[in-house]
């Protein structure tokens, strides 16, 4: 069991309730949503690679705010692993043949800065 | 930390708990091990989510997926359906209760909880009530600091009176006034108790959140402590609670090793330390008095009043006592302020209440509404109306102390003084639905069975008169009552509520008083007809074979588990009603519905 760290002040507390946010983080809606088909078809093109990596560099970068889902086939299979990514009050941005490297440059380019990876792009729904 | 990308949250709350919640817990740990899925998905135990009637239920985020009656062999298929391949499971979504039978995926949708407004429930069934830090992570103890480092006790006070809570345990004093009597009661040594002795049959709310978030109660009693000046206090809760006990154990545990307990709490002066006393489930013990006198070590008895607890409480010093609701909504009436809190709710009664809603309705389990909501919308809207179709007849707010009531009450608001103006009380939050099949003059009789066995016994209307009044009841039930009785029964209750101590028999005749006012006729046809119109009691009602339909199948000879009933094979069958104890089996064995019961 992990010993808990003593509160002396309201600055401890500030900073106890900050490390513990992710503990809760994936229960609340309303934030930026990345999506991975996750069908047969994307799986056997690496998907599950793919999570792996979206997982580790949003750790490594600390983004804690963020909604990882999984999603059947969309019909798309010549085009996995798809990857969607959705933040708030924008449209839904589809990436498609997208491998470990390119993570990295979407989640810098689309999730943190906001602009979209445009040669990976298959599609925008909104 | 790693992080999750799902978070599986499994209801280990009693109800789900005693429906198998624990093989279905220890199968998803095994199956996310095996796909090697247990460093992406997190697994949590949470406390109850209020829909007991559909345990065990298993919640899947960030999607929300809401799955019902969980089962261990559910489970593979969840983890490679769900979350493997993102395909939520439908088979176990919710169903809603109308026709549509519509398969609802997201919790939020769900009916039952779309009227519901949660404050006191807010991390119930959200949280892991055995971690202090996911409590934090949701503003916990932010009221506490907020209270300790930035407002003086008075201000604090002020917030609590001016939100307007009264206190959950059913009587509904002003919480706020409570605290300043006890705050300006001299005395150098003062406590502070939460009852959390729930007993009326059919409740569980305080159960639920002492389960299911624990350290919100602890963070109130805190906060009381600081603005009555209390340094130590006691959580009085029943041995029957197991779960509860043990939550709230580790949770002073830890908020004790935070140094959310203790001395010098937060770098300032305030010392608290808190202590549970486990009690022997005595019904009298959620009486204050006698709860304290059960703390000391001594027979769990009321005294009279005053002195009351404010002045001379547990040994003699300044107390103050509140029930487990109550200290819940504590913390987020100082953090987000007695403006907010007193918008929810009517001009009398603020903010929300818990409910535990059970018998004959389609969704059993736990609600929060705003006060001032209607009865009616509670049971048909949230609680999905009465199952197989049958007809609503009554409902018993407040348990045994409560009244009983019809049909045309059902839109009468919850607040406290327009329920208190129909004979019931608001109570600590029992709901117990019944439907045609019940019997009323049965149902007051459960009621007033359970009191009597309940008296401590030092008053003597509440000992004797409770005892006399059920034995008119027994008699009514066996088709031996008079006319009189029911003058009898009402002379003998107003006299049971005036020469009793406390409230339990103060309280104690309601039931009674309540369904004689509202179910009359149903009284009077037990009397005048020898009739039980609800078919219920035994002594009123028989069984009779039509011989027109009754092929001679001989099945209901053979179900009869006393050997009451001849014939020889297809000839009609003879019940002896003699010898008949009116069981009802062999009517639902007949296959051609050849036995009627009058």
């Amino acid at each position: 069991m992990k010993v808990l760290e003593k509160i002396r002040s309201l600055e401890d507390l500030r900073r106890i309730k900050e490390q513990s946010k992710d503990l809760t983080a994936a229960r609340s809606g309303g934030k930026t949503r990345i999506i991975v088909g996750m069908g047969t078809c994307g799986i056997a093109a690496g998907a599950r690679e793919v999570m792996t990596v979206i997982l580790e560099e949003l750790d490594k970068k600390g983004l804690k705010e963020v909604a990882v889902e999984t999603t059947g086939c969309i019909g798309m299979c010549q085009k996995e692993p798809l990857v969607d990514v959705i933040r708030p009050g924008e449209p839904r941005i589809t990436y498609g043949d997208v491998g470990p490297d390119d993570v990295v440059r979407i989640i810098t380019e689309h999730l943190v800065n906001g602009r979209i990876v445009e040669d990976k792009v298959i599609g925008q729904t909104d | 930390m790693a992080l999750y990308r799902a978070h599986v949250l499994v209801c280990k709350g009693t109800g789900c708990t005693a429906s198998g919640s624990g093989a279905v817990f220890d199968a998803l740990k095994k199956e996310l091990e095996h796909r090697g899925l247990d460093k992406e998905v997190m697994l949590v135990e949470t406390g109850c989510h209020g829909m007991c009637e559909m345990g065990p239920i298993v919640v899947v985020y960030p999607e929300g997926a809401f799955y019902c009656k969980v089962t261990a062999e559910d489970v593979p298929e969840i983890v490679e359906e769900h979350l493997y391949k993102g395909r939520i499971v439908q088979r176990l979504l919710y169903t809603t209760h109308d026709e549509k039978k519509e398969k609802i995926p997201h919790y939020r949708d769900i009916p039952f909880y779309g009227k519901q407004l949660r404050i006191a429930l807010k991390n119930c069934g959200y949280i892991n009530p055995d971690n202090i830090e996911e409590y934090i992570a949701r503003d916990g103890y932010q009221a506490l600091a907020k209270a300790l480092l930035e407002m003086t006790p008075e201000e604090t006070l002020l917030s609590v009176k001016n939100s307007g809570l009264r206190g959950r345990g059913g009587a509904g004093f002003p919480t706020g006034k409570k605290w300043e009597f006890a705050r300006m009661a001299p005395g150098d040594k003062k406590y502070i108790i939460c009852n959390a002795d729930e007993g009326d049959p059919g409740a569980f709310m305080d159960r639920s959140v002492l389960e299911g978030d624990p350290h919100c109660v602890v963070e109130g009693m805190l906060i009381g402590a600081y603005v009555i000046g209390a340094d130590e206090g006691y959580i009085y809760c029943r041995a029957e609670y197991p779960l509860a006990i043990k939550r709230l154990k580790n949770a002073i545990a830890q908020a004790e090793e935070m140094g959310l307990i203790g001395d010098n709490i937060m770098g300032t002066d305030f010392c608290f330390h808190l202590h549970i006393k486990e009690g022997a489930g005595a019904f009298v013990c959620g009486e204050e008095t006698a709860l304290m006198a059960s703390i000391e070590g001594k027979r769990g008895m009321p005294k009279p009043r005053p002195p009351f607890p404010a002045n001379s409480g547990l040994w003699g010093k300044p107390t103050n006592i509140n029930n487990v609701e109550t200290w819940a909504n504590i913390p987020q009436i100082v953090l987000k302020g007695s403006e907010w809190y007193s918008s929810v709710g009517t001009e009398t009664s603020k903010g929300t209440k818990i409910f535990a809603l059970t018998g004959k309705v389609n969704n059993t389990g736990l609600v929060e509404v705003p006060m001032g909501m209607t009865i009616r919308e509670i049971i048909f809207d949230i609680g999905g109306g009465i199952p197989n179709g049958k007809k609503f007849k009554a409902v018993q707010l407040g348990g045994p102390s409560g009244g009983c009531l019809p049909e045309h009450l059902l839109d009468t608001p919850v607040d406290y003084e327009s329920i208190n103006a129909t004979g019931a009380i608001m109570g600590s939050g029992g709901m117990v639905v019944t439907d045609e099949d019940t019997c009323i003059v049965d149902f007051a009789k459960f009621f007033l069975t359970f009191v009597q066995n309940e008296s401590c016994g030092k008053c003597p209307f509440c000992r004797i008169g409770t005892k006399r009044m059920l034995e008119i009841l027994e008699r009514i039930c066996d088709g031996k009552g008079r006319i009189e009785d029911l003058d009898l029964l009402e002379e003998l209750a107003q006299k049971v509520k005036d020469g009793s101590l406390c409230a339990l028999g103060g309280t104690a005749p309601n039931p009674v008083l309540t369904t004689l006012k509202y179910f009359r006729d149903e009284y009077i046809a037990h009397i005048v007809d020898r009739k039980c119109p609800a078919k219920v009691c035994t002594a009123l009602i028989h069984y009779t074979i039509d011989p027109e339909k009754c092929i001679g199948c001989t099945k209901c000879a053979r179900q009869c588990p006393v050997n009451a009933i001849s014939g020889e094979i297809k000839k009609p069958h003879l019940i002896d009603q003699d010898t008949c104890i009116k069981c009802g089996q062999c009517m639902a064995v007949c296959p051609v519905k050849a036995i009627s019961v009058e």
